[in-house]
């Protein structure tokens, strides 16, 4: 292959956070016209090899060649006027200007007068060409997410990239604003321009894409024509081994004792509208339970209803016969994994140790006297790391530090360890990808084989089946439906879900 | 008669609020960019002191002015290398410097004993004095020293500047989303410095038209007694815009002017009272207006050039 072909290579490439090996002699490159899909896990490291080509982080080792010429990239501007133009994962938008001034930020001009008439034309041009469609004076926070996305390529567009960098892009996108996007790419493409589309969803990267490289664990894994990849063999190299969500085989658990027990419970929601209606369920020792349904039906409301969060305006909820009245504090009692992990689930800027003795931190050996004991925090923190598989340096670091999938194993170890009666896992999987997924699975079906009652709610049907002993189907905050996990038809579940009583 | 008291009054206002509006400017970039200099309480008592002793010894009032820009400048440098490269807390920062500043001054000016009877030269008014006698506007504008009309015409500078120029668009950026200023290719560091510097040139000119624009002294014991502090409330209450910031620093000179005037009028009131009016409109003003203004998105918030 002629080496001028190449727009982009990126060799040997090593970053160092303290305590993580972010990327570890990392090969890529991007031929002229070509889009470049990377691939891996949240917390590969496509970010960060990413932000060493956009000039903000110097990396230890390894070299950037532009159409086959060592360049050196110090920061973005650097990178801008070498041609690369980036859209990061999270958006580096100034929401409270106009979109034009967006594009325009930065953009070094002698001219001190800001005369936007001229840069409109040309946004609006581009716009045009890439059928990427906005407002050029529209504030960007008006704009919908989707929108944003947009000015951002623009944004790298105006400066004439001729390297495209997309971070997980669609994570954003609805359907329809993907495969506008997907066109968009071709367009860009089409003028000789190079696009790298980061993601760790394998469909679309099958889709757009025209060679793929691996990374995992901050490593290289390989390189691959899309035309001979297969979504199987993606996830396995991403993962590093195979993954399916398949539905697991399981001990059969006789003589079944309700612990969870919930009579013509009603609740309303936040903005008090009725969102559970005499809603009865019983959830039995060694079994799981999945909720299926579409978001926003009750779901939220009966988890925090369990919890003893929400007040049920009627009926009685019950756990091993003890009334919920209020809050449960005793982490022996009920493992709570809460909808949004950051939010509800973890204080983001404490450690990880200090996160898992959350609902601990006044009991021994924790404290004594009400004094902190920290050498028994950390060690308890040591342990749960290894015992959950915790990917980080240390137990010190704070928990907004680490991927999504290991803040999510932290909840997971502190409600769950303590070995509660009744489990209450909310989307606990949401955002997640193949690995932290089926991790999570594992715990779940381990949970149920102790003897532990699961409630495992998910809007992800292919979860649901793939995990559940019984399913039921929320609707209006009513169940619609029950049903055997063994032998669920995916169909029936579906219509239950809309609403529809299948056999009418 | 009455009118003679109105137009007085106004006129007293537009004075005492010069130098208010002198130094919002420069406190409406800085905390535009993100920064809250906290510091200009101190800054311009430097500048009143440095106006006056230059004033005093050189005999030259530009030469003053410039004496005290560069003074500012120093200081401005001191307190961007502070919040904005260590990224020390900013209003701990600010309190720190106005202590200092507030010992220093007094006692440099005790050092210099042979200023404190003498009265240096104050700004001129720029207009003839033939032009002082057309009715109202003549004693309100035109009878006004230099200071005045520079504080006139600065605001509507500023507010060009700000929103018409690309450095007015680097700063509101950078004070909205540095993460996003830096990855669209600015230097935000370098960004915050200028604000910061700009801000304390502009207190410590504030401060020298404090001391050289009416009285020609300086007075020991915190002689800006706070109008730092009200030009900062002036900038939340305005919701950093240069012209409408200058109109509640005239709200305030209007205030302030108030009070003095009914202070000789009247002597049931205890002075003590009538002192505080101009510092309980800034209050009232601040409790009404505070919920509707757009506070720049990193306000006081230290930046990490390392955190993407
Ligand atoms: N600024 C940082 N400081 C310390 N560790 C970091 C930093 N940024 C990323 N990391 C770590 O580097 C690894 C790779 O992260 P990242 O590049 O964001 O992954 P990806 O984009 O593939 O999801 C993760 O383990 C993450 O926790
Ligand atoms: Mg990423």
């Amino acid at each position: 292959m002629d080496e001028n072909n190449f727009a982009l290579q990126m060799q040997d490439i090593t970053v160092e956070f303290p305590g993580v090996l972010a990327n570890d002699h990392v090969n890529i490159d991007c031929k002229k016209g070509e889009v470049l899909g990377l691939l891996g896990e949240n917390g590969a490291g496509k970010t960060t090899l990413m932000n060493v080509l956009y000039g903000l982080y110097p990396p230890t080792e390894g070299r950037i060649l532009l159409d086959g010429k060592e360049v050196h990239i110090g920061s973005p501007l650097e990178a801008i006027q070498q041609g690369i133009g980036m859209v990061h994962q999270h958006f580096k938008l100034v929401d409270t200007l106009s979109v034009i001034e967006n594009v325009i930020l930065g953009i070094p001009t002698k001219k001190q007068r800001l005369d936007l008439e001229p840069a409109k034309k040309r946004l609006l041009q581009l716009c045009e060409e890439y059928e990427l469609f906005v407002d050029p004076d529209e504030i960007v926070w008006r704009l919908p997410v989707g929108k944003q996305q947009w000015v951002e390529i623009l944004k790298a567009l105006y400066r004439d990239c001729k390297v495209l960098v997309l971070d997980e892009p669609t994570a954003v996108l609805t359907p329809a604003e993907s495969d506008q996007l997907c066109r968009a790419i071709r367009r860009i493409t089409a003028d000789g321009r190079s696009v790298i589309f980061i993601s760790h969803k394998l469909r679309e990267v099958i889709q757009i894409t025209d060679r793929i490289t691996v990374i995992r664990d901050g490593k290289y894994i390989g390189t691959l024509a899309t035309k001979d990849a297969t979504q199987i063999k993606l996830a396995q190299m991403m993962v590093g081994r195979p993954v399916t969500i398949e539905r697991k085989s399981r001990p059969v658990i006789e003589d079944l004792k309700p612990v969870l027990v919930m009579k013509n419970v009603n609740a309303k929601d936040d903005r008090g509208i009725q969102a559970l209606k005499n809603l009865n369920l019983t959830v039995h020792a060694g079994e799981i339970v999945g909720v299926a349904g579409v978001d926003g039906n009750g779901q939220r409301e009966l988890a925090e209803c369990i919890a003893g969060l929400r007040k049920p305006t009627s009926g009685t909820i019950t756990i091993n016969d003890k009334r919920v009245t209020g809050v449960i504090a005793d982490p022996t009692f009920v493992g709570f994994i809460p909808e949004d992990r950051q939010k509800t689930g973890l204080v983001m800027d404490f450690s990880i140790a200090d996160n898992l003795i959350m609902k601990d931190y006044q009991n021994a050996p924790y404290a004594q006297n009400n004094v902190l004991q920290y050498t028994a925090i950390k060690k308890h923190a040591r342990d749960m790391i290894r015992k959950y598989h915790v990917k980080t340096p240390s137990e010190d670091v704070r928990v907004r530090n680490l991927s999504g999938g290991n803040q999510q194993k932290v909840v997971i170890a502190r409600e769950i360890d303590p070995e509660p009666v009744l489990d209450i896992a909310s989307h606990p999987t949401r955002g997640l990808d193949l690995g932290a997924v089926a991790n999570v699975h594992d715990t779940l079906l381990k949970e149920r084989n102790r003897g532990a009652a699961v409630l495992f709610i998910s809007a992800e049907l292919q979860e649901v089946m793939a995990l559940s002993d019984r399913i039921i189907v929320l609707f209006g905050g009513e169940i619609m439906g029950e049903l055997n996990g063994e032998d669920a038809d995916q169909e029936v579940i579906g219509q239950l879900m809309l609403g529809h009583h299948p056999e009418n | 008669m009455s009118l003679e008291i109105i137009i007085d009054w106004l006129q007293a206002a537009l004075r005492w609020a010069a130098p208010l509006i002198i130094v919002s400017i420069g406190e409406v970039y800085s905390e535009r960019s993100g920064v809250i200099n906290m510091g200009i309480e101190g800054i311009m008592l430097f500048g009143a002191l440095t106006g006056i002793a230059a004033g005093f010894y050189l005999n030259s009032l530009w030469l003053a002015v410039i004496i005290t820009a560069i003074i500012g400048l120093i200081l401005g440098f001191a307190v961007a290398y502070l919040t904005v490269s260590r990224r020390t807390n900013q209003v701990v920062t600010g309190l720190m410097i106005n202590m200092v500043s507030l010992g220093a001054t007094d006692m440099i000016f005790s050092m210099m004993s042979e200023t404190r009877k003498a009265r240096v030269a104050t700004f001129p008014a720029i207009f003839p004095s033939s032009m002082t006698n057309i009715p109202v506007l003549g004693k309100l504008l035109f009878a006004q020293p230099i200071s005045t009309w520079v504080a006139l015409i600065l605001p509507f500078f500023a507010a060009y500047v700000l929103y018409k120029t690309r450095w007015g668009l680097n700063v509101r950026a950078v004070g909205d989303n540095p993460k996003a200023a830096a990855t669209a290719g600015l230097s935000v560091i370098k960004i915050k410095y200028q604000t910061v510097v700009l801000s304390s040139i502009f207190a410590a000119l504030g401060g020298c038209a404090l001391s050289l624009a009416e009285v020609g002294y300086f007075s020991a014991g915190g002689m800006t007694a706070g109008r730092g502090f009200i030009v900062m409330a002036a900038c939340v209450v305005a919701g950093w815009d240069p012209v409408r910031t200058a109109l509640i620093c005239i709200a305030f000179g209007a205030a302030d002017a108030a009070q003095l005037r009914i202070q000789t009028l009247s002597s049931t009131i205890p002075y003590q009272f009538l002192q505080m009016l101009p510092y309980i409109v800034t209050i009232i003003a601040l409790t009404i207006m505070v919920k509707r203004s757009r506070v720049p998105k990193t306000w006081g918030a230290p930046y990490d050039p390392k955190d993407v």
